[in-house]
């Protein structure tokens, strides 16, 4: 079986974020980069496939930037057999990424039988490349999937809607499927493992490669900010007996018409 | 000439170590801590991940770390909890004179079991009568014809009630002195071994101590680490290697303690400021991760010369001293930032101010540290 899992590198949570001075994208040169936490996921899910399925071999794919390889190594070191990947900016739109995906499988010599991605990544929090990609190569996809079983050329996914019901589907291979929280518990790299990663293929690829250019961009990014800092939430004194009417009805005024929650 | 970066390799090494310290450890340090019991399922998993037994060699199962690389292992082990971490180690402590003073039929029947499932070693040395004065042990190994017989009885024995195995250094003739101080394995099980009640004690209380007796334990003759009167050797090596691991042991308690102490800081206002701006806090700060700092250099300097073939008994002492003095102080000071809160068990510093007592005494007391510093310095 020809698995793929595409992962993303982004920052780590607790990395302070400061837009770049163009404003086209945030400062990356003192960023950690981890592995998009959705794609552990992805990469745990994968792993169990190949080992249920002898002689399947995972091949992970990732768009990005080369100045750390975090998230392709961290794949190697769990478990997966090879890597591709396509350099690029950090900062490139979720249809050249799908875009250069495709090319990246292509380039891999092999047909994929399920492909695995997280169901969003945590920096751009965009939620595109799965279905795009899936477009693109002709498969059918799922998203937010949290319960994941396989039987002969078929896939059986259960997949969250909103209030916590779950969703059922069949689909016949291949597939694309998004992986969400739940799924399963992602081991971690153990360190023979993280070892044993260094000799395991990795392919480069630039954009050119794989048939990508500035043409293919949809969305272009000019002004980057940060969010603006939250003022201090507002304090009532109902203490007082004879004011709590005359507070309840202020509080109730300001619900309704400055936070637009009732 | 100098590179202080660490390799790609070393920084993965350092992620996943840290992921598990924050993930597996630090949710349970305090509960473990205040039942004194051992979290062998944590201990378990560190193993199955490979952070455990980093001394053994790759002939003989092991992973074929360096000398750095395990450096960096335990410190981040230590940052998660130094109780847990005094277990674990003491596995290398145990398994280090082997590694050092086995031959390979020694090596693949002792060592190649712990590659293979996780197994806890004990490393026997100290006495009720003799600790910093470790040539002076009494515990005697004599020849019975086809096998050794030992009595004499061990103090302080880290993970004694749990051991698969027992690294234990006796003589074969006081009189002898440094020179009569051999080196033996036994197995558990073996006729005559008993463990003593576990030690009430001020930290780590998640380690098991015990005193240890040996009465008329008889061993084969091929569990003798070198020959008769070579164990002292083979323990002044150890420790060349093991100084350095309990040093680093407390760069990450110290760490820890500093990432605690600067995010309270930041957090907890006094004086309509949070008291991180108060100066006197600030300098605090400064002076904790310069300690920090510098203990890092000194442990990675000592690993490093390992590493190259050099010998490192002086840089490794000052490591042991500066590094363990360094996290009291650090602390102590963490503690202090944290007022009234951090004299509390429902924080965290207080269990690292405890913790890091023990870095001071164990594997050489700091007084020791600075006798064998002195005497390279004299030299
Ligand atoms: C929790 C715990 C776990 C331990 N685990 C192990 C283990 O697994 N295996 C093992 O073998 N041992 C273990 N030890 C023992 C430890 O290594 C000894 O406690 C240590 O070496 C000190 O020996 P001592 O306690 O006999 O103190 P002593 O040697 O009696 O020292 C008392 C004081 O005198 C000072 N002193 C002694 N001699 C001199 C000198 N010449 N000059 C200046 N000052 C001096 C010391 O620095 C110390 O301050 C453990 C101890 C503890 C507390």
């Amino acid at each position: 079986m020809n698995i793929f899992v595409c992962v993303k590198q982004v920052p780590d949570t607790e990395t302070k974020i400061t837009p770049s001075g163009d404003g086209t994208f945030i400062e990356t040169s003192s960023i950690k980069w981890i592995m998009n936490p959705y794609d552990e996921f992805a990469v745990e899910q994968a792993l169990l496939l190949k080992a249920a399925n002898a002689g399947s071999t995972v091949t992970v794919l990732r768009v990005g930037s080369t100045q750390d390889t975090e998230a392709l190594r961290t794949a190697l070191a769990m478990g997966a057999d090879e890597a591709i990947l396509v350099e690029g900016q950090d900062n490139l739109d979720s249809y050249m990424i799908a875009k250069s995906l495709k090319g990246a499988i292509e380039k891999s010599g092999k047909n994929p039988d399920i492909l695995f991605t997280g169901k969003q990544a945590i920096d751009d929090d965009c939620l595109q490349v799965p279905q795009l990609l899936a477009q693109m190569i002709d498969m059918p996809s799922v998203s937010v999937v949290v319960g994941f079983e396989s039987e002969g050329g078929k896939v059986t996914l259960k997949r969250e809607v909103e209030g916590g019901a779950l969703e059922v589907y069949e689909v016949n291979t291949p597939v694309v499927v998004a992986c969400n929280k739940g799924i399963n518990t992602p081991r971690y790299a153990s360190l023979p493992g993280i070892m044993k990663a260094k000799k395991k293929p990795l392919q480069n690829l630039s954009l050119a490669d794989v048939g990508v250019s500035g043409d293919d961009r949809r969305v272009k990014y000019s002004n980057f900010q940060l969010p603006p800092e939250k003022p201090p939430g507002k304090k009532f004194d109902a203490m007082d007996e004879g004011k709590q009417a005359e507070i309840v009805a202020e509080v109730v005024q300001l619900l309704r018409n400055e936070a637009k929650v009732i | 000439m100098i590179n202080f970066e660490l390799s790609q390799e070393q920084k993965e090494i350092h992620t996943m170590a840290m992921k598990f310290a924050r993930q597996e450890m630090i949710p349970k340090a305090s509960e473990y801590d205040q039942k004194s019991e051992m979290p062998l399922e944590i201990l378990e998993k560190a193993w199955s991940l490979g952070l455990v037994n980093t001394c053994i060699p790759t002939e003989f199962g092991g992973t074929g770390f360096s000398t750095m690389d395990s450096m960096i292992i335990t410190e981040a082990l230590a940052y998660g909890c130094l109780g847990m971490n005094t277990a674990l180690m003491a596995n290398d402590l145990a398994l280090l004179p082997i590694v050092i003073g086995g031959d390979d039929v020694q090596k693949k029947k002792f060592l190649t079991p712990f590659t293979e499932s996780y197994k806890i070693a004990a490393f026997c040395l100290t006495e009720p009568g003799n600790g910093s004065d470790a040539g002076g042990i009494k515990t005697s190994i004599k020849d019975g014809g086809d096998h050794w017989l030992i009595n004499g009885q061990k103090m302080w024995i880290t993970n004694a009630g749990y051991a698969d195995l027992f690294t234990l250094y006796g003589t074969i003739d006081p009189e002898l002195k440094h020179k009569g101080i051999s080196a033996v394995v036994i197995e558990k099980g073996t006729e005559g071994i008993e463990i003593g009640a576990a030690e009430k004690k001020m930290g780590h209380c998640c380690s098991d101590t015990r005193s240890v007796t040996f009465k008329d334990v008889k061993i084969p003759k091929e569990n003798m680490l070198g020959a008769p009167g070579d164990g002292w050797k083979i323990a002044m090596k150890t420790l060349d290697h093991s100084r350095p691991m309990v040093a680093a042991s407390a760069v990450g308690g110290a760490q820890c303690s500093l990432d605690y102490a600067t995010q309270y800081s930041k957090e907890r206002v006094q004086f309509n400021k949070p008291i991180a701006a108060h100066q006197a806090i600030q300098f605090m700060l400064a002076d904790m991760a310069t300690k920090i700092e510098a203990a890092r250099l000194l442990v990675y300097k000592s690993a490093w010369l390992i590493d190259q073939g050099l010998s490192n008994t002086k840089i490794a002492s000052m490591a042991k001293a500066f590094a363990s003095d360094s996290f009291m102080q650090v602390a102590t000071d963490a503690v202090q930032i944290y007022g009234g809160y951090g004299y509390s068990k429902e924080y965290p510093v207080e269990k690292l101010m405890r913790d890091a007592k023990l870095i001071q005494i164990y594997e050489g007391t700091s007084q020791i540290q600075r006798l064998v510093i002195a005497k390279e310095v004299l030299k």
